[in-house]
């Protein structure tokens, strides 16, 4: 048997496999069995309605796709009354989502959010597509910590920061969350991309530029999340990529804690519970007794000197 | 060519059972083998699995959102949608008739007997039939056509009569012909002889409703069609149903790419093709 749980500051998880949010809802009870994931991960609220962006919302690239949704929602109301109801019929803990334009409001959506059964609540100030020019909070560090010093002060409830790798330094802003209070970083949203229609002419995308995500970016999100979790002392949550058991065994190594998946929902829906089952028989078989075990793991050596690694064996 | 998904844990038709799961699932990924698959002229091909069974309880109108091989030296990263084309509830088969026009279209051609196909679904709100309903029409275009026949044989399972108003290019891409044939009246109109043109199939529809064999109105793959039918059935007060499509990603709701635009009241709102359709109100919908 393999101690599946992990310990995010306060929360507890079955395991460490979540749902990313934005690829995930109560409507994928439809081919699995929710409650066996690690947290359900509700999708992104903002307080008014939004009808989001203009399709076509998505298109595949090499490695993965491109999408560019615009956070549609039915508000923080709808949200409170219906949403948060129907995901507490089921049984893992529940992170709610939230995003805002401004401070203040970021402030008022973490107040009100809070007042419901959400066990934690994910800071959404890196979605890279609702403003045009890419821009948000995440991309700046002292942004970041004003924001989330105010949500601090204002909820009890654990608060996960999801960063941007749009952010020149992500680093500093991660930092930047961790000294305003954050509980957790979420490394990280999607890469902002562009993809031209070589027929049309056109963007492909209808709010012409989209978020890159799937197993093309795993490597520069794992690099994010190593190099985060080296200057920051709260757990991290690597998201970027994950298709297989290797893939979140090799976040793990890098520093996270745990993981959320997102574009495997998409490509393989039953994927979510096999890399649960597989990661417990990968650590069965590696002779893991904890899943925990795993984080920061990596085998951290300088380099070597060029000559000798030049003449060492391969492999 | 069995195309291996990264990970996970489908259903194989013919191999293994599932773990028993206390919740209710309806769908579920699942790899089903291909019987046969066969072009049915230049630019249709006729693709028969062995389905699971959450697969053969699919209903007309509803999909799979299938996971195509590559046609060329890439990968595709996105499911494709496609609406079944007849169910074989007797030889547990699922049949689709689809339209060679892209990338997963061009790789899914590629699949040879014996290969599995990885299925996800049944997904989606289906056509619906009222049993108090006598004699309903069916009008589709293209590939449209393949969506309406399952729809139209239910009808006649209920006793309910069909007219199908087939619209094609020409005689060779008149999909289904013999199928429908089966269940009911075939009107096909063409664009070789002008006979599919709009006025021309307006004077079907009224004709059918003078005759009292219009209950309900059904339409698939032409919005040309649809806005015609929607005219029609809203100046008669005909109820009316319409299969719609849109790119589409995770085909279970929770990412919003394939909205449509739909109109209720006046007032425009968007819906998801995947899990509030295919399936809508002729009236509420917009068209494209």
């Amino acid at each position: 048997m393999v101690d599946m749980r992990v310990k995010l500051g306060s929360v507890t998880l079955a395991n460490p496999i979540m749902p990313a949010s934005g690829c995930f809802s109560t409507d994928l009870a439809q081919v699995i069995d929710l409650n066996r994931l690690g947290a359900l991960v509700a999708k992104t609220v903002s307080r008014e309605f939004r009808a989001g962006n203009p399709p076509p919302r998505v298109s595949e690239v090499e490695g993965g796709m491109i999408n560019s949704i615009g956070l549609p929602t039915k508000g923080i109301d709808y949200f409170l009354s219906h949403q948060v109801p129907d995901y507490k019929r089921f049984t893992p803990p529940l992170v709610g989502s939230i995003s805002a334009t401004t401070i203040e409001d970021f402030e008022a959506m973490a107040r009100d959010v809070s007042r419901s059964e959400i066990d934690v609540l994910e800071v959404n100030i890196s979605c890279p597509t609702r403003d045009p020019k890419g821009g948000n909070f995440a991309l700046h560090a002292e942004h970041t910590f004003n924001v989330m010093r105010l949500i601090r002060q204002t909820t009890d409830k654990p608060i996960w920061c999801k960063l941007s790798p749009n952010a020149g330094d992500v680093v500093a802003v991660g930092k930047a969350a961790e000294a305003a209070g954050a509980d957790a970083l979420v490394v990280s949203n999607t890469i902002l991309g562009l993809k031209i229609d070589t027929d049309s002419f056109r963007p492909v995308i209808g709010n012409k530029f989209g978020g890159l995500s799937g197993p093309g970016i795993k490597p520069i999100i794992v690099r994010m999340v190593y190099q985060c979790s080296k200057a920051v002392k709260i757990p991290i949550i690597g998201c970027g990529g994950i298709v297989k058991v290797e893939d979140v065994v090799e976040y793990m190594l890098a520093g996270a804690s745990a993981v959320m998946i997102g574009y495997l929902i998409f490509r393989n829906p039953s994927g979510l519970i096999a890399i649960i089952e597989g990661l417990e028989q990968w650590c069965a078989k590696r002779g893991f007794a904890r899943v925990a075990d795993l984080t920061g793991a990596m085998i951290d050596e300088p380099p070597r000197e060029t000559y000798a690694a030049a003449a060492a064996p391969i492999g | 060519m069995a195309h291996r998904p990264f990970a996970s844990a489908p259903y194989i038709v013919g191999k293994t059972a599932p773990v028993a799961a206390e919740p209710h699932i309806p769908a579920e990924e699942s790899l089903c083998p291909v019987v046969s698959h066969d072009w049915v002229n230049a630019e249709y091909k006729h693709l028969v699995v062995d389905a699971s069974p959450k697969a053969l309880a699919v209903k007309p109108g509803q999909f799979f959102n299938l996971l195509c091989p590559s046609p060329d030296e890439g990968e595709l990263w996105l499911r494709r949608p496609q609406s079944v084309y007849r169910i074989d509830a007797a030889k547990r088969r699922i049949e689709f008739l689809y339209k060679c026009v892209g990338r997963g279209t061009y790789g899914l051609a590629q699949l040879k007997h014996g290969d599995d196909l990885n299925m996800v679904g049944p997904l989606g709100v289906g056509f619906t039939v009222d049993p108090s309903w006598k004699h309903i029409v069916v009008l589709g275009r293209g590939v449209g056509l393949a969506t309406l026949a399952p729809i139209s044989q239910l009808a006649a399972d209920n006793g309910i009569g069909v007219t199908a108003i087939l619209s094609a290019r020409s005689p060779e891409f008149v999909m289904a012909g013999d199928l429908f044939a089966k269940v009911g009246d075939v009107i096909a109109v063409l664009d070789t002889d002008g006979s599919s043109a709009v006025e021309n199939v307006e004077v079907i529809l009224t004709r059918l409703i003078a005759q009292g064999r219009a209950d309900a109105f059904y339409t698939c793959g032409s919005n040309r069609l649809l806005q015609l039918m929607k005219r029609v059935a809203k100046a008669h007060g005909i109820p009316g149903q319409v299969a719609m499509e849109q790119v589409m990603a995770c085909g279970l709701g929770p990412c919003y790419v394939c909205v449509r635009t739909f109109e209720v009241d006046g007032k425009k709102e968007l819906r998801r093709v995947c899990i509030e359709g295919p399936v809508f109100d002729l009236q509420e919908a917009v068209g494209w």
